[in-house]
């Protein structure tokens, strides 16, 4: 066996063995699934009775405000306000006085709402939106037209995007291929952060713990380098399969649990009409069945092509160069002062890559797909857009030198690195590195 | 070269097949970084290294077994699966490895170390498997830099005679020390670095025999009347009382011979023993580099 192979073998052993892989693979989708389903678990939990007096001045909401679960309308007929507010503070919490005045001469009532703290925006929005359709219907009678005549006026517009390309029309996805790129290139973000790191660690381990004298009296220091990288590749792509797998399982598990309770209690909360209610949600089913229909629009073979690729070059260009800071650190505290400029183009393309998805084929989006440090995320933000061919191929050409530019640098930097025992590096250091060596 | 600092300067050096020989000097006198080019961790920014006549090369990986001063292992590791690794590394099947790691298991007798993780052991185990490790895939040109720093004696001596089997087995050992003491026991050739020059290389006998003093020592058993003797002792040795007797030092000019002061010794006391006294390695040493420093 290649001495390589060997290498990458224990590399991948050794972590895929341990507890702490163990135990991720599993929490993992779990968190994720949490995440997604928490804040809707929340809501439905939330219980709190929120209860409204109605001191109505105008006679225009008479028996208007309807009730609902959360919310309890209260008419008060007194003209008192300041003994009605006066009573509202012994009530306490999640009691408020609506005040409506007279109308002005736009026929608007001023409209205040009394409460202890800061009345929620939950409530206040129920009360404006109740209030703005009762006003609405009211002006629609004053004008002669009949409110129900303008209920069932809903028109709704769907546009269909067609690219023109070379092998004819087809149908387009701007939405599908907004959340393909978005995710692809979040994902090579994820992992180059969290593998990257980890070579670092496992450098480092190996320098402070003078075990690397050893290891390249046998091995050269590129062998030790590339083995590691490879390795530790491998261990991200099969917590990466696990995780997609489990989180398939869970969230279709979880999906099932939740589904057939969530819609109902929305509607509850609700004050839409029935018949409202169905359109938006037929609305937000529609929406999201477009999107999966446009799955089907996106080139996926030649993003699936285009992943592998730049998920491998951004991974092993950006783990050569944290290799590199691993050789040259025996602490993690020394770690910071060069994790800096090597994290910083990550973080700026997922930034930038908002910016890209809105305009996929601009002058940004282009240089940032070009240069290798940036090209792993924003080509694959771009990609499910249809760039064209030849920047595909500069962007592959590009991160190829750039792939192989930052393994020799790094493979520099490493060879002096490793053996630089209880001294503390410097960047001026580090570049009398790669000039002598 | 590291940087503008010179760690070793035109250097030409031979380490016979089958010796044991002993790389000396001082702290930062280059010893590590003379061995770090043998073993090809770093490579000479000018120079040629050759190995059995042939150019030095990854081939050659496999025959080398080095043991760095800097001692270390993985911590979270099993004891015997790092063992198999590292003899892999040198080129070994896992089979071959597997047997020869039983050999050694046995034969320091820590069978029951296999599954025990090297975070585990004391300091002195972890020593001796340190050892193993560097010896695993039988080496025929074993490199020990400081071999016998950090170990207890008890494990100082067990390593020692390890070291002497494995010479006696045909192995070509080159270590690396300050202590004098060990070369005496040990070696059959020497060389001494001193501020990245060698100032002395040869093998054991030749280099004491280039520093004999012609001093001998005699003890009689009565006191010698010097006043009337040929002889000049060297200075405040002259009849010093000791167990065997009185003891003498004489330094014999090069034109007369031992026996000369022999002959006439025994007319005047009856002799106890008689014998030249040879300079020990940490003289040597000593005089070479103090030379070295005050020619500066």
């Amino acid at each position: 066996m290649s001495k390589i192979s060997l290498i990458i073998q224990r590399e991948y052993l050794i972590r895929v063995r341990k507890k702490s892989f163990i135990i991720m693979t599993i929490i993992g989708p779990v968190l994720f699934a949490a995440v997604m389903i928490l804040p809707a678990w929340l809501a439905m939990q939330d219980s709190s009775e929120n209860h409204v007096l109605v001191l109505d001045q105008s006679g225009m909401f008479q028996d208007k405000f309807k009730s609902r679960k959360g919310l309890e309308f209260e008419y008060v007929r007194g003209q008192n306000e300041e003994q009605e507010k006066a009573s509202l503070r012994e009530k306490g919490e999640h009691h408020f006085l609506l005040l409506i005045g007279k109308p002005d001469e736009s026929g608007l009532p001023p409209v205040r709402v009394f409460g202890q703290g800061n009345t929620p925006l939950e409530v206040i929005s129920a009360l404006e939106k109740q209030m703005n359709t009762e006003l609405k219907n009211r002006f629609l009678q004053q004008s002669g037209i009949d409110p129900k005549l303008v209920e069932s006026i809903r028109p709704e517009v769907e546009i269909q995007t067609t690219v023109l390309s070379d092998e004819g029309e087809k149908e387009g996805g701007s939405l599908a291929a907004t959340i393909v790129g978005y995710g692809a290139g979040f994902l090579i973000y994820i992992f180059i952060f969290l593998y990257g790191s980890q070579i670092m660690m496992s450098v480092m381990e190996e320098k402070s713990g003078r075990i690397v004298e050893l290891l390249v009296s046998s091995v050269k220091p590129f062998e030790l380098m590339m083995g590691k990288i490879l390795g530790v590749a491998l261990v991200g792509l099969t917590q990466f399969v696990l995780w997609m797998a489990l989180s398939f399982a869970v969230s279709t598990a979880a999906g099932n649990l939740f589904m057939d309770k969530l819609p109902k209690e929305k509607a509850g909360q609700e004050v839409l009409k029935a018949g409202e209610m169905e359109k938006v949600q037929q609305k937000a089913e529609s929406k999201g069945m477009a999107a999966l229909s446009e799955l089907k629009n996106v080139n996926i073979i030649t993003i699936s092509i285009c992943f592998i690729i730049f998920f491998l070059g951004g991974y092993l260009m950006y783990s050569a160069l944290f290799a590199a800071i691993g050789s040259a650190i025996e602490s993690q505290q020394e770690a910071q002062q060069f994790m800096l400029p090597v994290t910083i183009p990550i973080i700026l393309s997922i930034i930038l890559a908002q910016f890209v998805i809105k305009d996929p084929n601009g002058n940004l989006a282009f240089w940032l797909s070009v240069f290798p440090l940036t090209s792993p995320i924003i080509m694959m933000v771009r990609v499910p857009f249809e760039p064209p061919l030849w920047q595909i191929i500069v962007s592959v050409a590009a991160l190829v030198l750039g792939f192989l530019g930052t393994v020799w640098l790094a493979g520099k930097i490493f060879r002096v690195g490793i053996l630089m025992y209880g001294k503390k590096v410097t960047w001026t250091e580090l570049a009398r590195w790669l000039r002598h060596s | 070269m590291y940087g503008a600092y010179t760690a070793l300067d035109k250097l030409s050096f031979c380490i016979p097949k089958g010796s044991v020989f002993g790389l000396l000097g001082p702290n930062g006198a280059g010893k590590t970084s003379l061995i770090r080019i043998i073993t090809q961790i770093t490579a000479p920014d000018s120079g040629e290294v050759f190995f059995e006549g042939n150019p030095l090369s990854p081939e050659h990986i496999g025959r080398i077994g080095y043991l760095p001063e800097e001692r270390g292992l993985y911590k979270k590791s099993k004891v015997g699966e790092q063992l198999l690794y590292f003899a892999q590394l040198k080129g070994m099947s896992r089979d071959q490895a597997m047997e020869r790691a039983k050999d050694w298991f046995i034969r320091l007798d820590i069978k029951d170390w296999w599954d025990k993780n090297v975070e585990d052991l004391s300091k002195g185990m972890a020593q001796k498997l340190q050892f193993i490790v560097s010896v695993i895939h039988q080496p025929e040109f074993i490199i020990l830099d400081e071999p016998f720093s950090g170990f207890d004696p008890v494990n100082s001596d067990i390593i020692r005679d390890e070291i002497l089997r494995l010479h006696s087995e045909g192995a070509t050992i080159l270590f690396s020390t300050h202590r004098m003491e060990t070369v005496e026991e040990l070696c059959t050739h020497i060389m001494l670095l001193n501020k990245s020059r060698k100032v002395l290389e040869g093998s054991v006998k030749e280099v004491r025999n280039s520093f004999k003093t012609n001093q001998f020592t005699a003890v009689t058993r009565s006191p010698v009347d010097f006043s009337s003797f040929a002889w000049e002792p060297v200075a405040e040795t002259m009849n010093v009382e000791s167990e065997q007797g009185w003891k003498s030092s004489f330094r014999i000019p090069p034109d007369r011979r031992s026996n000369e002061l022999v002959l006439d010794l025994i007319q005047v006391a009856e002799l106890a023993s008689f014998q030249e006294d040879m300079p020990g390695f940490h003289e040597i040493f000593k005089q070479v580099v103090g030379r070295q420093s005050t020619n500066e």
